[in-house]
């Protein structure tokens, strides 16, 4: 594991002072291994050895599966992309808590230096009936997609736009609307909650465009359609446990859904469409 | 200027240029755009926003995305911001500023019209992403506030705190998300394009592998446009998301589009260092954090010196060499140029951190002027993620920074519609490599993915389309049949080696050779000795490499190696460009050019040209030039000082 980096540093032609410390890891991976949707699934427990304090969880994985291909093994299917909390793609339940142990971060910014040598970790997908499995960890969210379609918008053509600053937003409330936008539609909500609901994910989406002045006019009928369409997708009802805020890695506030109760119930009492 | 290439600039006055050309294009009457098909590859911010826009014209849209949705496309995790000339801060700029400071950021290797009308609409892009409800930062007053950054003088930056791409991702997921509730877009998600397919010399369609089935899928249609990010993961380690990939636009230069000056790429200054060999990508710290960040290094070498000894150096053992050496810009000097110095007071012996791969950005001075809560309005969410990659705390102890590959400048070559050398066939956003010359300036890459997608190739395209006839090229047309089995026959090879090697390893020395040879600091000695080097891994990784699996089901494994299969091509092409070009501009330094205080020195005279790289199928790309003609600015050695 040192080897890159000393050897960096003998390029520069330095000599350090110290080489570096060995405070590597072994550890006990108990993974769920599912060939596809309709395999049952099971888990399966692996060793890794001489992790690294500074890897990522994900670069730990990387190594077990450099391991397993080179064994013929079929490596742990995982999905991940930007890996710097950003693009919302990892999602790993890892001892029973989305995302890890750790609060505010996403997988991928989970470091081993989190766990202590000897740990046993168990890894499994998102579960909800929303995401089915589609091979080992990697799960289908497309049914996030799916109600942001239902009107998570504003509908504004190209070109079509006035002067960005024909409209002043009070600090306060673009700042406010800032904070509902950061979502990143992981699902670490739905994967904490245990009745599997999306509200905090619809409500981030809602309280952003209902706070801002460019979000009126399909005020109404957006949350309608949105919870609509969760609904219809087999996400559960919310019965505030506030997991889902907890377990958020970005911080969505749970005042969130109660602004999306106050704004459906005002939309229902004066319902302009849907059925 | 070579006959093969025409760029289409259109003539008279640059200002007047793009009014001209927009008027002059051919147009298609409402009522027929709905009898044309358009397929968009790619759903970051120049896709996404070029498949939203054409639904709402009344084109029938395909979208493809290799990720679960196009909402994770890698445009998402841009953190600073974007450039716009709107002056609301009174302080001088204006639509020839902005063109003026990308030109000359560029080190003089871009297209003035290009650049112009980027500039040009730039304006019209913020007031798109407000419309959209983007939720940009604010002053007091509820209007919109602006940073500077690296290369200007002014402040044109529009921000949404250190998550700008996300925002205006999202403003283009939404507007993309409405014309797939429309029908007018169909959105195909976990999909790779493998493949162009080529009817009559022209782009007719793309063949596509379903990564959940492994299934090979026809897709037909009167235009392609390809908006499928940049290359940067050549060199392994980069700032790009572990599936950013050169398939789409390699297999595209295979078929016949030009690869345009490869070896422009742009190191970013303050990423994250490298803390072993495990690393599977580098984070990076906005460019923002210039400026309130100051760089420096100690004045005499201070072997594997921490963040928190830093404290401990007074004042006068520091070397805060940007200031320095560069009064006038100081900290906020170009990226190319803020990169090379870091590497110097390294390769002094002068860096920091266990690897002496690092320096100091330090917030202790704007902390102790402006409060820590301010500072953590500004730069609260890359200090955490600081935190959490490093276990240091910026709000106490100097971050430590080094360079990485961060965006390539190069890409397919394109004419002033956007359009790459095989007709029907376009490339936007970093895809191209239109506007960034031999060096991107920072909040320039939202401007330009934006620019394109939603502002220029709406109008542009409709030219081509305009002389297309209605019918579509069957799937079951010929060159379909042909490409398909292209396509198989490359996965098969890939799955049948069974070697010895797995792809990350091959991918890994890849990435070596690169950063050591066609990186920051290139010799023709070098890039000759890496050609011969990446032509042996080629050979090697086509006897020796693993890949699991088989290709009917969603395998990572195979995704990979087909991917490095094209960066190994791709490599070779960026060496012969490196090597063509014996100059230093831009992000390109060729120690043989300097000036001799050691900046990088341009030959105008010899290589004021854009490379076009032709694909020839015999190893050896050939060279084609498009000359640059400047009227409008007077090219002067870039001079930060």
């Amino acid at each position: 594991m040192l080897n890159l980096l000393n050897e960096a540093i003998n390029r520069t032609g330095i000599k350090a002072d110290k080489t570096i410390k060995n405070l590597n890891m072994n550890l006990t991976l108990k993974i769920w291994r599912q060939k596809n949707q309709n395999d049952k699934g099971g888990f399966e427990s692996y060793q890794v050895s001489d992790v690294s304090p500074d890897m990522s969880f994900l670069e730990m994985i990387d190594v077990l599966n450099e391991d397993l291909v080179k064994e013929d093994k079929d490596p742990v299917h995982f999905d991940h992309d930007c890996r710097e909390g950003i693009c919302g793609t990892c999602s790993m339940v890892i001892n029973g808590r989305p995302h890890g142990p750790k609060e505010g971060i996403t997988t991928c910014q989970l470091h081993m230096r989190s766990f202590s040598d000897g740990d046993h970790i168990t890894i499994e997908p998102w579960r909800a009936k929303a995401f089915p499995v589609i091979k080992d960890l990697v799960v289908d969210r497309t049914s996030f997609d799916r109600i942001q379609q239902a009107g998570g918008y504003v509908s504004v053509n190209t070109g079509g736009a006035p002067d960005a600053n024909e409209i002043p937003i009070p600090k306060r409330i673009a700042d406010e609307a800032f904070d509902a936008a950061t979502c990143i539609g992981c699902g670490a909500c739905v994967a904490a909650c245990k009745n599997a609901s999306a509200m905090l994910f619809v409500s981030a989406k809602v309280s952003q465009l209902a706070m801002l002045p460019q979000g009126q006019v399909e005020r109404k009928t957006r949350v309608e359609k949105m919870v609509a369409q969760m609904d219809e997708e087999g996400f559960g009802a919310c019965t505030n446990t506030g997991a889902c805020a907890a377990e958020c890695p970005k911080g969505i506030d749970l005042s969130n859904i109660a602004r999306l109760n106050r704004e459906y119930i005002g939309a229902k009492l004066k319902s302009e469409n849907v059925s | 200027m070579s006959s093969v290439l025409n760029s289409k600039v259109p003539e008279g006055p640059l200002a007047e240029k793009w009014e001209k050309h927009k008027f002059s294009v051919k147009l298609v009457n409402p009522a027929n755009k709905r009898k044309y098909d358009i397929i968009v590859v790619g759903t970051g911010l120049a896709g996404a926003s070029a498949a939203a826009s054409f639904g709402e014209l009344g084109y029938n849209v395909k979208a493809f995305a290799y990720q679960d949705s196009p909402r994770r496309a890698h445009s998402i995790a841009a953190q600073g911001g974007i450039n716009a000339s709107k002056n609301y801060q009174n302080d001088g700029d204006s639509t020839f500023r902005l063109f003026y400071d990308t030109i000359k950021g560029g080190d003089y290797r871009s297209r003035e019209a290009n650049v112009y009308r980027l500039a040009e609409v730039s304006t019209n892009i913020i007031d798109q992403c407000v419309a959209q409800g983007v939720p940009f930062a604010r002053d007091y007053g509820g209007l919109l506030d602006n940073r500077s950054f690296g290369g200007a003088q002014v402040s044109r930056t529009f921000y949404a705190r250190g998550q700008t791409g996300q925002q205006l991702l999202l403003g283009a997921y939404g507007a993309l998300n409405r014309q797939i509730s429309n029908g007018k877009v169909k959105m195909y998600n976990r999909t790779e394009m493998l493949d162009v397919v080529m009817v009559n010399g022209e782009a007719k369609g793309i063949i596509t592998r379903n990564l959940i089935t492994g299934e090979i899928e026809r897709h037909s249609a009167h235009a392609v446009v390809l908006a499928t990010g940049g290359y940067g993961n050549v060199f392994f380690l980069s700032t790009n998301a572990m599936g950013c990939n050169a398939t789409a636009a390699w297999r595209a230069h295979r078929r016949g589009a030009f690869f345009a000056n490869p070896c422009f790429t742009q190191i970013h200054p303050t990423c994250i260092p490298v803390s072993g060999e495990h690393q599977s990508k580098l984070t990076l710290m906005s460019e923002s954090l210039r400026n309130d960040g100051r760089v420096w290094v100690p004045k005499e070498a201070r072997k594997g010196l921490t963040a928190k000894e830093a404290l401990n150096i007074p004042e006068e053992e520091r070397d805060y060499y940007l200031e320095r050496k560069y009064p006038s810009f100081g900290n906020l000097v170009p990226r190319d140029v803020a990169s090379r110095n870091a590497k110097d007071v390294c390769d002094e012996g002068r860096g920091v951190g266990p690897s002496g791969l690092a320096v100091f950005l330090d917030f202790a001075d704007a902390i102790n002027r402006d409060g820590e809560d301010l500072i953590r309005s500004k730069y609260g969410n890359l200090f955490d993620m600081y935190m959490q990659i490093t276990g240091d705390n910026p709000y106490e102890v100097p971050m430590m920074i080094y360079p990485a590959v961060h965006y390539t400048m190069g890409g397919l070559w394109v004419d002033y519609n956007l359009q790459t050398t095989i007709p029907g066939l376009y490339a936007i956003g970093e895809c191209n490599f239109s506007d960034h010359g031999a060096n991107r300036l920072g909040a320039s890459a939202l401007m330009q993915g934006l620019a394109d997608g939603y502002f220029v190739i709406p109008y542009t395209i409709g030219d081509y389309l305009a002389s297309q006839p209605y019918e579509k090229v069957g799937t079951d047309h010929e060159a379909f049949d042909e490409a398909e089995k292209t396509v198989n026959d490359h996965l098969d090879k890939l799955l049948n080696i069974n070697g010895n090697k797995t792809v990350d390893e091959f991918h890994k020395e890849l990435g070596k050779i690169m950063w050591d040879y066609c990186g920051m600091s290139r010799t023709g000695e070098g890039l000759k000795k890496a050609s011969g080097m990446v032509k042996e891994l080629k050979e090697e990784f086509w006897k020796n490499v693993k890949v699991v699996g088989t290709a009917d089901e969603l395998n990572q494994s195979l995704e990979k190696a087909n991917r490095v299969s094209d960066f190994i091509e791709l490599a070779e092409v960026m060496i012969q460009d490196a090597l063509d070009r014996a100059e230093s501009c831009g992000g390109h330094f060729r120690e043989e050019s300097q000036t001799p205080e050691g900046e990088a020195l341009r030959i105008d005279d010899e290589y004021s040209y854009v490379s076009a790289w032709e694909f020839t199928g015999n190893g050896a790309a050939k060279l084609n030039k498009e000359d640059l003609v400047f009227e409008n600015v007077k090219l002067t050695q870039r001079s930060y000082k």
